[in-house]
């Protein structure tokens, strides 16, 4: 849109029609610094983030080195730090909320976008858009007054008595714990799942709707060969926004997780995550080996987030290109 | 197959994706219901302008909460406001070669980062040297957040004022960079403006980069160098303690929370109704 | 085999806009029949509604008769779905499946309708691409993605595609418009063999083409169909003024 042509150094306007004066070069090239160096800004903070999170994790990684990751005690006053029990919550919770998120967020986009009279679409997905907006500290509210107690007196006992054989749903009632940190983490997730879901769907071209509908196909079998094929990758990349969301998350699933550091078989017990550990302990870490451990736990989650949302936005863009990213 | 069959078949996929569509929306309507109304009754005039009561003692408001969340938008603004809008106009007018690539590269990376690595970034740069808490580390930490929403935004909004609009500008020989700030900006002005209130509305929400950096304070903070309330910082504190008086308060900001951003939201909807459509 | 359609009376809407007005036609089976006119008038939406493709844009309507074969299209009671089956239909830009093989293009209409049988696929992939010209070129390379192909064979590949599921009638919009001119002669030489088993209506903006391979042409002007006469008449002795003043140029 911005034509070709211009000066130099680099403002891609249009040749300009009059001769510059040198009030304005002068003006034009303080601006083209002003507004380079605030772009510069943001790489800075980036590596600056890198850098200064690596240096003050060093003291751990030096002590524990890559049985950090493979140890489970997390034992502040002994000062063994292993972040296993951590990874493996992390996981667990990120992993059930996806399961849970995935088919319904993507069922709604394909209903939203496929299937729903044309004035239904744009009331749900206000609605949707609403989700996204609260905050998870709020979230984190509602699951422990209302999901929590709810799980405790009605859904645990149930699914104890009932499924009790698998290790999965065994063990107390508690309320908090792994399924409602994941429960919450799947109501999270899905507005985001759905909102890159839908763009990545109307990003298919109608051509190919058409095919299939002169085909003779019906709706759903026109969405299911023309569409969702199409949109294979794009939708994967969805669902690993939804992941990367779900393994930052911290407010709502400290709430409600139980901030246990335990590896359990079942879904009952409570666990920690690695981002509900930093909320819990950051303030009032007491050793300095201490603090460093946390800040490596840090700096685990901001690579793995990193390498997810890498890749998802890679996926969503290889479908149709025009796809914009999600914004919050 | 028979044609029954096929019609029978898209019926129950129309049916299971509909009840996908509205089992999604059933817990923003329970959570909402349940806010407005355990939130609405707790709500009194108390809560905005009382302090908190000490612990056991019922009664007290959040005010210094309310205060300080909006003292921190607006730190966070300062720093994040002008390199977010600076650093769009670069991406979307910068003929560099590699430069913007990397930049939207990154700003897409950050934008990706969970907020309580920002946090910790916040504490390692702003808390450890000055060596307390203060609203200044929670407004760096919270101004790092809005920085990538607002330069796309930004981006986006300049790279579609038409280019015509600035030739006629150059050919009346207004310097470049006179024609930015006096033509260009002006006319993405609502969509810019949209962007900021996004961004405000998420960092609004935002507790787990405060934990540590702004850190909370069950008084008037003394000072920008000095720990600082926020609404969920302290709706966070009350949830998790055992008074039934702070649960009760918790509620109430809860609602006053949202309703601050549900408010920004809309307002950012209908500034850009009418002089955005000319845009779009 | 080849059916003959009966038109009565079709009227076609956008919204408010009135883009069809009273169209009576009767389409001879077995044969090609031409549909020309300038931009805009409405014969686009015509074909589209003979399969019943218009109505599927929001807002979009249609009323009238469509006779195929007697069996009225728009009846009460008529799925849409199944009316496609026996009226099939090729696009102005080739559209084959990119994410399915050159087979699986072509069957894909036959396992919407259930076919597993695997010696019953291939039978009727090859022939289907047979019949669309395309066997030769592609028959080591069924297990190719069927956007690999150029673009005159992928619109081969749709016709072939079409042709699967042994409709009666082919509607073809503006097929050879994306295409270059080898490529264009190669799909009129297609056309030309393919009505001895089917009825065709082509829209075409390109009166050569219509003069060379319609046995009959219809002249659409602002959503009526203007004159509608065998072809070799309509382009040397059209009987309305406005159709003379189309085909030699004076507009359109």
């Amino acid at each position: 849109m911005v034509q070709e042509g211009g000066t130099a150094e680099g403002l891609s306007l249009p040749r300009l029609a009059l001769s510059t004066k040198t009030a304005g070069r002068w003006g034009d090239q303080l601006f083209r610094l002003l507004i380079r160096a605030s772009a510069l800004a943001l790489l800075l903070i980036v590596s600056g983030m890198v850098v200064v999170m690596v240096r003050a994790a060093f003291p751990s990684i030096k002590a524990f080195g890559w049985w950090f990751l493979f140890t489970s005690t997390w034992d502040p006053v002994a000062k063994h730090f292993g972040a296993l029990p951590l990874i493996f919550g992390t996981i667990v919770s990120s992993l059930l909320a996806l399961v849970i998120a995935v088919p319904l967020g993507i069922g709604a986009a394909v209903f939203l976008s496929e299937m729903a009279p044309s004035w239904i679409s744009p009331a749900v997905s206000f609605l949707i858009e609403l989700l996204a907006a609260v905050p998870s500290v709020v979230y984190g509210l509602w699951g422990i007054f209302v999901l929590a107690p709810w799980l405790r007196t009605q859904v645990q006992p149930a699914l104890g008595s009932a499924l009790g054989f698998l290790p999965l749903f065994q063990g107390p009632p508690y309320g908090v714990g792994m399924l409602a940190a994941g429960l919450i983490l799947a109501i999270m997730v899905v507005p985001f799942i759905i909102a890159v879901s839908r763009e990545v769907l109307l990003a298919v071209p109608d051509s190919q709707r058409e095919a299939a509908l002169a085909l003779g196909a019906t709706r759903w079998e026109t969405t299911r060969l023309a569409v969702l094929r199409y949109a294979r990758s794009g939708l994967i990349g969805a669902i690993l926004l939804g992941l990367g969301r779900a393994l930052g998350e911290t407010m709502a699933v400290t709430m409600v997780i139980g901030n246990r550091a335990e590896i359990s078989a079942s879904l009952f017990a409570p666990g920690y995550t690695m981002a509900s550990l930093i909320a819990n302990e950051f303030a009032e870490a007491t050793s300095d080996l201490y603090l460093s451990a946390l800040i490596e736990v840090g700096l685990l989650l901001f690579v793995v987030t990193v390498i997810v949302n890498a890749l998802a936005r890679l996926l969503v863009w290889s479908v149709g290109g025009a796809v914009k990213e999600v914004r919050e | 197959m028979k044609a029954g069959i096929r019609r029978g078949v898209n019926a129950v996929m129309a049916c299971l994706t509909a009840l996908a569509a509205l089992l999604v929306i059933l817990p923003l309507i329970l959570i909402l219901a349940f806010l407005v109304y355990q939130g609405a009754s707790a709500v009194n005039l108390d809560f905005f302008t009382q302090l908190p009561k000490p612990v056991g003692e019922p009664g007290g408001g959040m005010a210094n909460a309310i205060v300080g969340t909006l003292t921190l938008i607006g730190l966070a603004s300062c720093l994040g406001l002008p390199l977010g809008i600076l650093g769009g106009i670069y991406l979307a007018e910068s003929r560099d070669r590699c430069l913007p690539w990397m930049i939207r590269f990154l700003a897409d990376v950050l934008n990706g980062v969970p907020s309580i690595v920002i946090g910790i970034f916040a504490y390692t740069i702003v808390v450890l040297p000055m060596r307390r808490f203060s609203a200044l580390a929670g407004g760096f930490a919270l101004a790092v957040i809005m920085l990538p929403i607002v330069l796309r935004t930004t981006e986006e909004l300049v790279r579609l004022v038409p280019a015509s609009l600035r030739e006629a500008a150059l050919a009346l020989g207004i310097p470049e960079w006179k024609v930015i700030l006096r033509v260009v900006l002006p006319t993405a002005r609502a969509g810019i403006i949209t962007g900021v209130m996004v961004s405000v509305a998420r960092i609004a929400g935002e507790t787990a980069p405060l934990l540590f950096t702004a850190f909370g304070n069950r008084f008037w903070h003394q000072g920008l160098l000095q720990p600082i309330a926020a609404l969920p910082l302290q709706i966070f504190a009350y949830a998790i303690a055992p008074y039934d008086d702070w649960h009760r308060q918790a509620w109430a900001g809860a609602l006053v929370l949202i309703m601050m951003i549900f408010l920004s939201s809309l307002v950012a909807r209908i500034v850009t109704r009418g002089r955005y459509s000319g845009l779009r | 085999m080849a059916d003959g359609i009966i038109v009565r009376q079709l009227n076609a809407w956008f919204g408010a806009l009135h883009v069809l007005r009273d169209i009576d036609m009767g389409i001879d089976p077995g044969a090609v029949t031409a549909i020309i006119g300038p931009s805009g008038c409405g014969k686009s939406t015509f074909i589209r509604c003979l399969n019943r493709m218009h109505e599927v844009v929001p807002g979009a309507r249609a009323q009238g008769q469509v006779l195929l074969n007697g069996d009225d299209l728009y009846g009460p009671g008529v799925d849409p779905v199944q009316i496609r089956r026996r009226i099939g239909m090729v696009f102005q830009k080739p559209n084959p499946f990119p994410t399915m093989s050159v087979f699986d293009n072509v069957a894909a209409g036959l396992k919407l309708d259930g076919v597993r049988n695997h010696a019953h696929l291939d039978e009727s992939v090859e022939r289907a691409l047979r019949h669309a010209a395309l066997w030769d070129e592609v028959k080591d390379q069924l297990g190719k993605s069927g956007a690999s192909l150029s673009g005159g064979q992928q619109q081969r590949l749709c016709i072939a595609r079409a042709l699967a599921v042994r409709p009666e009638v082919l509607l073809m919009d503006e097929p050879c418009s994306a295409l270059d001119p080898i490529a264009t002669a190669k799909i009129e030489e297609l056309i030309v063999e393919l009505k001895k088993d089917l009825t065709i209506v082509i829209v075409t903006h390109n009166m050569q083409q219509a003069a060379r391979v319609s046995e009959a042409t219809a002249f659409f002007l602002l959503g009526e169909m203007v004159e509608f006469d065998k072809t070799p008449r309509i382009f040397t002795n059209p009987r309305d003024k406005r159709t003379e003043d189309y085909i030699t140029g004076r507009f359109g």
